[in-house]
């Protein structure tokens, strides 16, 4: 009798995990890992004085832990999160998550006391202090508290070491070191000199810019999230969704012939990557004309060079992508401009919003790609294969 | 008196101490400011600081964490050098002996999770720094260097990553230096570089783009191993090291940790 209804639990039991392990792996597809964390992002930014309450937060946590904790009694989630390489990635999602908390924490407090006229937390810059002792022995106690942390993270777990380097080899999936993680599943959306090489150089000069654009004097030297509510929920989207999330999804969702794999499902090196992606250029000239069934307008690409060949057939063929482009990088901004950056224009001026636009258009374009991706296989907004041209 | 404290003292007063330490003991504030502006590594350091700047919860500790790793990094690797030789025929066999024979083998162990540690904190570092608005004047070139480091940090942990000269570290390796390939008119791959030609020589082929500058080789090989450990081990730290001296500096001169003005 108690064994039949203890079975009967189990079943019970392992029928409601099982069912909430196959929805978290068909919700690992980046489809909806990558909205939902942005629709996280962006509740989590206008609530912040509700899930910084220490009893919220704290709640949240133990939630998180019990997720996680239960994930783990499962095989290949344990697998892939032990993966020695892979651990700093349970520790920077710790370890983030909880200093955006203590930021958000003060930032809350602080927006509620500027709002009744109340000194900041960091109010008082007259009360200084000697960095001896005070600094130096704090430094002193992160030292030795550090040294403790290393030594013992060194005991308990070795340093990956895997077979000898073998060039005829290739292990699938061949994945960069975690920290370019993001940078490499980008490589699905555009081409290498794109995700490896100009976004890259445009996020090191866009942090390097991100002082001399944001002219906003509020906010300098301590927490809020009133006075600048624009630039940090732009960073934030930056570091969160584009750095953050791109990573976990790298390491712990793309297996063999990068296909995604939920965390609780096996790396199955034999599932087909099949997919028919179309350019612009086949839209407009083939898939438009197609379904108009115009008598004048036949589909297919143009072939041939126009005005006495100055004007070559590759241009014809992606102009359509070409003036797309044109407009989200040069119109768009001056629309923008007049209209909802009409605030912004006016503060920053006309040179520091081409490079503001420069680098949010780039950073922008990623996400809209990837929308256009999921939703009709896009493959290039413009396509000049020839010239290893692609965007 | 404890004999305790009048060792303490003979020792203070003894020619050597005075010779070594100018300042008498940090007890009152003079020579407290003394001990931090007559020690060179200490007066990197502001001399006062907002109290409320150095809370655990303002800074996190995180700038502080990034360098005592960066210095346990030196230590580790220094160590590491006497060990290793970046060749491919003992490279491995090398990590092999480091775990197996060398007393305190925990070094390669430290020396790894320190680096991965360190990217951890400097991405932490900079968010703070975000949060708190801490680039805005006076400190948007202390930003930049900031930056820099920051790019100088995952250099270093991506040159490293080659040097057990494992399937993981050769194939990471690969992945990434493969970008390489593709940067705009460098690389063989990449837009522009077909129209790079002398007379019908065309200038950029696998054999001379940006990859090739990189590796050594068309391919993650002996020259590529060679290369990163020269830019791990010599290159990029000293110029780190030079930026951080910097870095600390413009903390100092721009006013010490930031507050609200
Ligand atoms: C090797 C790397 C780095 C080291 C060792 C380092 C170290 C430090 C330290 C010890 C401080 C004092 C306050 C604190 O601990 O927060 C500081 C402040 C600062 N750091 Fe860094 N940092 C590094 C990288 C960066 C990066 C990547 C950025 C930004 C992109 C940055 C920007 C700043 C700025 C603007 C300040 C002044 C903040 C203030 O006054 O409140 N640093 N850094």
């Amino acid at each position: 009798m108690t064994t039949s209804i203890h079975s009967v639990f189990a079943a019970a039991e392992s029928g409601i995990s099982d069912t909430i392990k196959d929805t978290l792996n068909a919700l690992s597809v980046p489809e909806y890992f990558v909205s939902i964390t942005v629709v996280l992002l962006i509740i989590g930014l206008l609530t912040y004085r509700q899930w910084t309450r220490p009893m919220v937060a704290v709640t949240l946590s133990l939630l998180f832990i019990a997720f996680y904790v239960w994930s783990a009694l499962d095989e290949n989630f344990f697998k892939i999160i032990t993966k020695p390489d892979n651990i700093p990635i349970t520790m920077m999602i710790v370890f983030t998550a909880l200093v955006t908390w203590v930021a958000f924490r003060q930032a809350a407090i602080n927006d509620a006391r500027l709002e009744k006229g109340e000194p900041l937390i960091e109010s008082g810059a007259d009360d200084k202090v000697l960095v001896w002792p005070d600094l130096v022995y704090t430094e002193l106690i992160a030292m030795v508290l550090c040294t403790v942390v290393l030594v013992v993270w060194a005991i308990v777990l070795k340093a990956p070491l895997e077979p000898p380097a073998n060039p005829t080899n290739i292990p699938n999936p061949s994945k960069a070191p975690w920290y370019f993680l993001g940078l490499q599943e980008l490589l699905v959306y555009f081409d290498p000199w794109i995700a490896g090489v100009l976004l890259p150089s445009l996020i090191i000069v866009g942090l390097i810019a991100l002082p001399f654009i944001d002219k906003n004097p509020r906010g300098n030297g301590y927490y809020t999230f009133k006075q600048r509510p624009f630039v940090i929920s732009t960073f934030m989207f930056g570091w969160m969704i584009m750095w953050i999330v791109l990573i976990v999804l790298g390491t712990f969702l793309r297996g063999p012939n990068w296909n995604i794999f939920g965390p609780y499902e096996t790396w199955d090196p034999h599932r087909p990557a099949a997919l028919l992606n179309i350019n612009i250029s086949d839209v407009f000239w083939v898939i438009t004309p197609d379904w108009l069934g115009f008598e004048w307008w036949k589909p297919g690409l143009p072939t041939k060079a126009a005005l006495g060949g100055y004007m070559p057939a590759f241009l014809i063929r992606e102009a359509p992508g070409i003036v797309l482009l044109s407009g989200y990088f040069f119109v768009l901004p001056v629309l923008l401009a007049k209209t909802i950056f009409r605030k912004i224009y006016h503060e920053i001026g006309f040179t520091r919003f081409c490079v503001f636009w420069l680098l949010m258009s780039w950073m922008f374009i990623v996400p809209i790609k990837m929308v256009l991706r999921w939703m009709f296989n896009l493959k290039y907004f413009v396509a000049v294969t020839e010239y290893f041209v692609n965007i | 008196m404890s004999l305790f404290d009048s060792v303490g003292n003979y020792v203070r007063q003894s020619q050597i101490w005075g010779s070594v330490f100018r300042h008498g003991v940090p007890r009152d504030r003079r020579t407290r400011a003394m001990a931090v502006l007559s020690n060179v590594f200490l007066h990197l350091h502001p001399v006062a600081v907002r109290k409320s700047g150095i809370r655990l919860s303002f800074t996190w500790c995180m700038g502080g964490l990034t360098f005592f790793l960066f210095l346990a990094e030196t230590i580790t690797g220094v160590l590491l050098m006497f060990y290793y030789r970046p060749v491919v025929e003992y490279a491995y066999a090398d990590i092999i002996g480091l775990r197996a024979h060398v007393t305190l083998g925990l070094l390669r162990e430290i020396h790894r999770w320190g680096a991965h540690a360190m990217v951890i904190a400097i991405w932490l570092h900079m968010l703070r720094v975000f949060l708190t608005g801490s680039y805005k004047p006076p400190r948007e070139f202390n930003w930049s260097v900031g930056v820099i480091l920051l790019v100088l940090t995952l250099l270093l942990s991506f040159t490293g990553y080659l040097l057990p000269w494992d399937q993981l570290a050769i194939w990471a390796i690969t992945v990434g230096s493969n970008m390489a390939r593709a940067t705009p008119v460098l690389g063989h791959e990449g837009p522009g570089a077909a129209m790079m030609f002398v007379g019908e020589v065309p200038l950029i082929h696998a054999g001379s783009d940006a990859r090739f500058l990189l590796l050594g080789g068309t391919a993650v090989g002996p020259g590529a191993l060679l290369r990163f450990y020269v830019l791990h081990c010599i290159f990029i730290p000293l110029v780190a090291a030079v930026l951080i001296a910097l870095h600390f500096w413009r903390v100092r001169k721009d006013g010490a940790i930031s507050g609200p003005l």
